[in-house]
């Protein structure tokens, strides 16, 4: 690969979705419309926590216009004694997350579920469905769910031998962090909280579904992954998979908020139900209450080191918010923490804790970017103690190639020295600051990354075109990126690549968009199949001939042939070899499955400068860079776009983005009105510094890009308000209340 | 969802007739950008909507005979911002407006809407409180006139009487030296509500201020108009004393709650902070040295 011209890997191609997107065309899920199509509308729990004891649909039947009701009695049944994996997730959870069961557990918990011939009138039908309900004491932040007398959302649920809203713990450990902090000579111990914080995915979630009388299902529905979507509902529904079409439509955002299932599953008991076509489609306040934000947390973290900056020892507690159920991202928070750095001594620990509030969801390195907000604030403290640059105590630290993590590898190379090394060089860094109120923060982030299960086709048409069929929704440009790398391949032009997205009876399994893994495993795949092709190629040029198949290259999108008969023939086209092909074997094309390895992690540094409004609280971003090492940018607007995503999302977590409660248990700020994701001009210019080195073990040296970026946010920024105001404040998020609040009560100490 | 009646009355006499005929079971509508929002999400369920965009009253911008400005109640922010003098005259009463939702809503949204919506965080409020407008308001009894502080009652809720309809707004005319600005404190740059917004209206004359108004929005179950903080600097060459003192006078004004928007301790300190900041404005503009 590394003698390839690189005509189309590394350029900025026009994306194939593009055209229809910007014009209108695309079509996402609620476009989707058929005859005789029925809306579904949910029934939402008025309660944070009760117990159901009984649902009366009778009324809801009988209004004319309603075509079918369900509850979670419709649904195969997943006992809660009984573990069902499927990924990240359990069907237990799934299952009583998509309609409650025995209780609700969170204010907005769908309940029951109507079909009717419009709209209004299943939400008046929703509204006859009578619930009696046992009303219980809830719990909605951490400390609410431990404490003694707190209320406990699931009897089955023990910890320490009692029952407890502690789901579930996770360890890392390295060395021995006792004998690491008895060597340091500084050591800063803090604690941390941050808020929940939604994707904000722009559509809300949407699907229509059909159910024929044989119980043959066909899926239109936004999501990170049709065959996500395909199993979950065959697993809920009980209807095999093999019935199962799953069609992904355009996706407006995911940012891992869509690797789970809400609708899905409902709309097909309905359809199946109503014998109609079924279409459910959120509203804001739906997404807002009722779907997976990412964890708040609580954490403490302490690090040790010697004066000459070495860190001896790094101990992080981390207690994440799971929602109603089961299953926050610990492993996120409590693994990634600490891998940028080379340290001996290490223990993370995480703790998932249930409260009434939604399930959270993925979201974009789940947990990760907790887990470094309170490492990298501990460290910018550390350097300061040590009067070290805080860019060189990282570096002196950095993992390298042979490192070995807390939380398992050793490292293979990788580029986090070349992230920090980039950002001490930059213009950014060496840029002074010019305002009173201005500062400026750094932090490091790592994240996993992940190959697993991808399915390719390449075809090559009878007019000799390519066709390529992969199975993952394209969320961050992987379709271009993808036709970048078969033109590569190929040696052909970028036009004469078509990309497109299988629904799950026309390609393979293929595991969701999520992990920052699509590009990585499905270039794989396709890099597989083309190799294949181009073989093919050879071949029916070798029969043409009349030679020998490894007589015959393939350069710059056509067949030659070599050594003895290079002067005998005249080179074939594609276009010519397409033509031909029938009479010389049949249709070419060639497919790849495969459970994609060597997706090795992700690591970036990021440099922010903030100016504070100290009278008014208000923290301004008024320059920010990300340096990360990307592997190779297949399509740098792409990875640019990735980049750039992940540190807007950063800073709206950093400062204005929180799920707020009322007293009664319930968000009061269900929209983006009051639930503040930064806007275009809150942000300056977000800039990328693009660090490649290959990964060693991808033939095009992928690298996952999507989640990283996200990682450090929170920390730069908090650590640049830290610079601006000499005031640590490690709440998030830096809203403005809490903002001022923070400089007053500075400014009332100084004066005591 | 029930059928709505849709009436779209071409004279102020029509739309007093089928507004008051509906009896309390009707709607203004005027830019549409809250009601529409309310009757989307369930908030309000009107049998009628009364569309006041075709009726020559609620629409026109006029100069009046004293010097002084007529704008229509259902005037749209963009159509104000067009007038070739009226942001000269009254830059913070436009700016105020201009401040509601982005380009699209601009071209909907009204003063009037604005202020008969009733919400105590509304932009363009507070610069008309401090601009000594006064409401116009038509009704079944006839027309009658209320300043524009004693419009709104509460949030959601106005002092006009059952059938009333906001007609237009009268502007007095300024003396040389006198302007007005308005400024508002959100979380983020755009695309937010209020959660302190002031207006300020004054008149210097060789540097010293004889006439000014102070309106303080978000800070109160409604709009205040804030007599201490005009005291403090009438009469001053609005020396930092004075303006510490008006300050000071708009936090004392302030009985604001704690909600998602911002805290009581947060917003009582920001009205001083914001005032400071909107009367160098104003005074600015006005034509201080």
């Amino acid at each position: 690969m590394n003698d390839q011209s690189h005509k189309w890997i590394g350029k900025r191609t026009i994306r194939p979705d593009g055209a229809d997107k910007v014009t209108g065309r695309a079509a996402y899920a609620a476009d989707a419309t058929m005859p005789g199509m029925v809306w579904g509308k949910v029934l939402r729990s008025p309660h944070p926590h009760a117990v159901i004891k009984s649902i009366d649909t009778s009324k809801a039947e009988a209004l004319p216009g309603v075509k079918a009701v369900a509850t979670a009695a419709d649904f195969v049944d997943f006992p809660v004694d009984t573990p069902v994996p499927l990924g990240i997730q359990d069907m237990r959870w799934m299952s009583r997350n998509m309609l409650a069961k025995e209780k609700v557990l969170f204010h907005g918990h769908p309940i029951a579920a109507v079909a009717a011939t419009s709209e209004e009138i299943a939400a008046e039908a929703c509204a006859l469905i009578e619930v009696d309900y046992d009303v219980l004491p809830f719990a909605i932040e951490i400390d609410d769910a431990l404490a003694k007398d707190a209320p406990i959302l699931h009897d089955f649920i023990e910890f320490e031998g009692r029952k407890s809203n502690i789901a579930g713990t996770l360890e890392h450990k390295l060395g021995d962090v006792e004998a690491g902090f008895a060597e340091a000579d500084v050591i800063v111990e803090r604690s941390f909280t941050t808020k929940p914080v939604h994707q904000g995915y722009i559509e809300t979630h949407a699907c229509v579904v059909s159910v024929a009388p044989d119980d043959r299902t066909t899926i239109w529905s936004s999501s990170q992954g049709q065959f996500m979507v395909r199993a979950m509902t065959a697993y809920l529904t009980g209807i095999p998979q093999s019935h199962i079409k799953a069609i992904p439509a355009e996706i407006g955002g995911g940012f891992g908020g869509k690797t789970i299932v809400y609708l899905e599953p409902v709309a097909t008991i309905l359809s199946k139900k109503s014998g109609r076509p079924v279409k459910m489609v959120m509203t804001r306040e739906e997404v807002m209450r009722a779907t997976g934000p990412t964890s708040g947390s609580k954490s403490t973290v302490k690090i040790g080191a010697k004066k000459d900056g070495t860190i001896v020892a790094g101990q992080g507690t981390f207690y994440l918010q799971a929602g109603c159920l089961p299953g926050s991202p610990i492993r996120g928070a409590a693994g990634c923490a600490f891998a940028p750095y080379d340290i001996k001594n290490v223990h993370s620990f995480g703790y998932d804790v249930v409260s009434n509030r939604s399930k959270v969801a993925a979201y974009r390195a789940p947990g990760a970017p907790i887990g470094a907000f309170a490492v990298e604030c501990v460290l910018d403290e550390v350097a300061e103690k040590l009067g070290m640059d805080p860019l060189k105590l990282r570096l002196k630290n950095a993992a390298k190639e042979g490192t070995k993590a807390a939380h398992g590898p050793t490292f293979p190379r990788i580029g986090y020295a070349e992230t920090v090394e980039e950002a001490l060089n930059s213009t950014h860094y060496k840029t002074p600051l010019t305002g009173k109120y201005q500062g400026r923060g750094v932090a490091s982030g790592f994240w996993f990354n992940a190959g697993g299960e991808s399915s390719a086709q390449v075809n090559i048409t009878e007019d000799g075109n390519v066709v390529v069929t992969t199975g993952h929704p394209d969320i961050g440009g992987s379709r271009a990126s993808i036709a970048n790398i078969t033109a590569e391949l190929l040696g052909i032009d970028y036009d004469q690549v078509s990309v497109q997205i299988g629904d799950t009876a026309t390609i393979g399994y293929s595991n969701l968009t999520g992990g920052s893994r699509v590009l990585f495993a499905s270039a794989m795949v396709v890099t597989e199949s083309t190799e294949q092709v181009i073989e093919q190629l050879k071949g029916r040029a070798a029969k043409i001939w009349g030679i020998d198949p490894s007589q015959v290259v393939w350069e710059n999108g056509e067949a030659r042939p070599m050594g003895e008969h290079s002067a005998n023939f005249p080179s074939m086209s594609l276009e010519e070899l397409a033509a031909k092909a029938n009479a010389t074997g049949g249709p070419i094309g060639a497919g790849s499955q495969s459970n994609t390895v060597g997706a090795e992690g992700g690591f970036a540094t990021h440099v922010c400068d903030v100016e504070v409004d100290v009278d008014l609280g208000i923290v301004r971003v008024i320059r920010y860079t990300c340096f990360q090492d990307v592997g190779r940018a297949i399509h740098p607007s792409y990875v640019e776009g990735q980049l750039q995503g992940g540190m807007a999302q950063g800073i709206g977590w950093a400062l204005n983005e929180e799920y707020i409660y009322d007293k009664n248990g319930r968000v009061d700020n269900p929209g983006f009105l009051d639930y503040r994701m930064p806007v275009c001009s809150d942000l300056p210019m977000l800039d990328c510094g693009i660090i490649e080195i290959p990964n060693p073990k991808h033939p095009q040296g992928v690298r996952g890009v999507g989640e990283v970026p996200l990682v450090p946010g929170p920390a730069a920024v908090r650590n640049a308000v830290y610079d601006a105001l000499g005031i640590r404040i490690d709440d998030l998020p830096l809203s403005p209340p809490s903002v001022l609040a923070a400089i007053d009560a500075n400014s009332r100490q100084a004066a005591e | 969802m029930s059928d709505i009646r849709y009436l779209a009355p071409q004279t102020l006499d029509d739309a007093v007739a089928q507004y008051a005929a509906a009896a309390g079971a009707a709607r203004i509508l005027a830019g549409g950008t809250d009601l529409l929002v309310q009757m989307r999400s369930g908030l309000k369920k009107p049998s009628t909507i009364v569309d006041v965009k075709k009726i020559p009253e609620l629409t026109a911008i006029e100069e009046t005979a004293d010097g002084g400005f007529r704008v229509g109640a259902a005037v749209a922010g963009a159509v104000l911002e067009e007038h070739p003098t009226f942001g000269k005259v009254w830059p913070g009463v436009l700016e105020g407006l201009n401040l509601i939702g982005s380009t699209q809503i601009q071209g909907r949204a009204s003063m009037g809407g604005n202020l008969c919506n009733g919400s105590p965080a509304g932009d363009s409020v507070p610069a008309l409180v401090a601009a000594g407008a006064v409401a116009t308001i038509a009704g079944p009894d006839g027309t009658r006139e209320l300043k524009v502080e004693d419009v709104p009652a509460g949030p959601g809720k106005t002092n006009l009487k059952p059938g009333e309809i906001l007609v237009s707004f009268t502007f007095p005319a300024r003396p040389k030296g006198s302007s007005d600005a308005y400024l508002r404190m959100i979380p983020r740059t755009e695309m937010d509500i209020a959660v302190v917004g002031v207006g300020v209206s004054l008149t210097l004359e060789n540097g010293t201020c004889t006439a000014a108004r102070v309106g303080l929005g978000a800070v109160a179950p409604t709009v205040l108009l804030v007599h201490g903080a005009a005291e403090a600097i009438i009469g001053t060459k609005l020396d930092d004393a004075a303006i510490e003192k008006a300050a000071a006078a708009c936090s004392a004004a302030c009985n604001p709650i704690d909600d998602k928007r911002g805290t009581i301790a947060y917003r009582t300190k920001v009205a001083g902070v914001l005032f400071k900041r909107t009367l160098a404005i104003a005074a600015e503009r006005a034509g201080r040295a």
